[in-house]
């Protein structure tokens, strides 16, 4: 069992989905009640991780993160360390990754928010922040868990991205999935049963979960 | 005071001009989609209209030439949905609270809570989220929200749409009653007549976001300014006649209606020997008595056939075909045992007298086609 993989698959996790509240609410909120030009295509992009395969995704943003591309030379000018291959690039890599399986539920919580009830809020004189705070999150908040669990579960159990962007060093970017692997290649099959059952439970635990706050959300 | 310009060619047609001075309760009726909801939230500013005005008092919430358009937020209005939309996870008592002015102290809030609670007579349901509440109390938490802010106007989108005809009728005793002590205008859409009439000072009729009259419930029920009035508010006695006369001396405008003279109170701006419509209310319409003729008989009397007999528990709906003029028939409400005891049936000649006060003339032009389109239940 590879201890240190799961603590890395888990702290990935957790840095991820606490990068992707802010941005995953702003523009949840954003797609839900706004209507501008381009918003399919915005839309069709952001949804673009949950079809596209993981080593094509892998591949660009390998390719994007790389010394020879502006953000790869500008981030290893600042830092001094390569963006590839790195726990850094690796946080980047799953926050875009991530971005549908936090948006979606998200996005679908705030659009379930009568539009009266927000213009209540309005009419009441309440700021945007409260009315985000007091009236919108609360109300949305299954979705927003919905999003954090998808996240921390799809983190987890990524294997094509992370192993295109951060290859496999250890306590640096090998992930648990990316661990399984490497047992099997090693013909540990005991050691990847073990990590392969944990990562099962997890899933199971997470469609559980999200699937009840899904049937809460809908009776609310 | 209130005042509305609002002009706009599209999506939604509007052309509306009214004002509504501080305590006063106008109530903006129209059918379905003559931009009733969509004037009240152009007001409250959840809807931006292409031109126009919005002004309360001194301050101007809207004004498409200035370019002054306030937030809805810090317009201070109080607005109670047709849905109520009341914050579904927070209790009757947090969704006072939460229109409260924040700066006041939490145990201040509380305190002016509490107190519109019990205006609105929910004293005791502060911890009910909004689910656990009948429609009615629901009703009265979304105005006491509404009052919270201490709005400069307020603004009623239908609020008794969502209950039944006993907890209307309570709330309507209620809102008459509170409305004592409002200071700021109120403006109320309904598309039923009787609650405009119960609840309003005055009444302005819109049909396709245009404003057609604004008067008192008496006036615009009693004198319509335009044939597109009278079918909105459901007048059954619309007919055709030429201005035979005026005779100012005594006050009265002859007409003719299909050979019959008929009197009618002064009425100057239609010229001799134009066509115009008239009207009359069912309330001006006055069977004569069998037995003991009265001394109203002299006013415009038509001897009719009756047509159409309805009884109706207390009250018989008459339809009375004039013998000069069969295919005009007259219809009117009386007493059910009125109709009996003057052997009013069904086939039977009756006379009728057309109380001159009632009759209003008006031009015979309008937009609208068929029947009325408000509700006069």
């Amino acid at each position: 069992m590879d201890w240190i993989a799961l603590r890395l698959s888990l702290v990935l996790a957790l840095t991820t989905s606490v990068i992707l509240l802010p941005i995953g609410v702003s523009l949840a909120r954003v797609l839900a009640y706004r209507e501008f030009r381009g918003k399919s295509a915005l839309e069709a992009t952001l949804a673009l991780p949950l079809v596209l395969p993981p080593t094509v995704l892998g591949f660009y943003l390998l390719v994007a993160m790389g010394g020879a591309s502006p953000i790869g030379s500008l981030y290893e000018n600042i830092s001094g360390h390569p963006l590839a291959f790195s726990f850094a690039g690796l946080v980047v890599a799953a926050v875009i990754f991530n971005v549908p399986f936090f948006l979606i539920p998200m996005q679908r919580s705030f659009e379930a928010i009568p539009l009266e009830v927000r213009q209540a809020a309005a009419c009441c004189g309440l700021s945007r922040w409260r009315t985000l705070w007091r009236i919108e999150l609360p109300l949305a908040w299954p979705g927003l868990l919905a999003g954090i669990i998808m996240t921390v579960a799809h983190t987890i159990g990524e294997f094509g991205v992370v192993l295109m962007v951060g290859g496999s060093i250890p306590g640096e970017t090998k992930t648990i999935a990316i661990s399984i692997y490497d047992e099997v290649q090693a013909f540990d099959m005991n050691a990847a049963a073990l990590m392969s059952a944990i990562l099962l439970i997890l899933s199971l635990a997470a469609l559980a979960i999200t699937n009840w706050l899904s049937r809460r959300s809908a009776r609310v | 005071m209130l005042e509305i310009d609002l002009r706009q060619s599209g999506p939604i047609p509007l052309n509306a001009r009214f004002t509504c001075a501080p305590g006063e309760t106008l109530a903006l009726v129209g059918p379905s989609g003559s931009g009733k909801t969509t004037i009240l939230k152009a007001i409250a500013g959840l809807y931006r209209v292409a031109n126009g005005r919005v002004r309360v008092g001194d301050e101007c919430w809207f004004d498409s030439q200035g370019g002054v358009d306030l937030p809805a937020r810090a317009r201070k209005s109080g607005f109670v949905f047709q849905s109520y939309a009341l914050f579904p996870h927070l209790t009757a008592l947090e969704n006072i609270m939460e229109a409260l002015a924040a700066g006041v102290s939490a145990a201040a809030r509380l305190s002016k809570a509490n107190e519109l609670l019990s205006a609105v007579n929910l004293a005791g349901l502060d911890n009910r989220l909004p689910h656990a509440l009948s429609g009615g109390q629901q009703q009265r938490v979304a105005l006491a929200r509404a009052l919270a802010r201490e709005p400069d106007v307020l603004l009623l989108d239908e609020p008794f749409s969502a209950v039944d005809q006993a907890t209307r009728e309570k709330l309507y005793e209620e809102l008459a009653n509170l409305r004592r002590d409002l200071k700021m205008p109120v403006v109320l859409v309904t598309h039923s007549l009787p609650e405009a009439t119960l609840l309003a000072d005055r009444m302005c009729v819109l049909y396709h976001g245009r404003t057609l009259q604004t008067g008192t419930p008496e006036d615009v029920m009693n004198r319509p300014a335009s044939i597109d009035v009278a079918r909105l508010i459901s007048m059954k006695n619309i007919f055709t006649a030429r201005v035979a006369a005026h005779e100012p001396a005594r006050l009265v405008t002859i007409l003719d209606w299909n050979g019959l003279r008929l009197e009618a109170r002064l009425q100057q701006a239609h010229a001799a020997d134009t066509d115009v419509s008239w009207v009359i209310p069912s309330g001006s319409i006055v069977l004569h008595r069998k037995d003991r003729p009265s001394k109203g008989e002299w006013e415009n009397p038509v001897s009719c056939r009756v047509v159409r007999h309805v009884v109706m528990g207390d009250n018989t709906l008459l339809a009375l075909s004039p013998l000069h003029a069969p295919e005009q028939p007259l219809t009117l409400t009386i007493s059910t045992h009125v109709a009996q005891r003057n052997g009013v049936w069904l086939g039977v000649i009756a006379s009728v007298s057309l109380l001159a006060n009632g009759i209003h003339v008006i031009e015979s032009h309008g937009m609208l086609r068929g029947g009325s389109l408000l509700s006069d239940s």
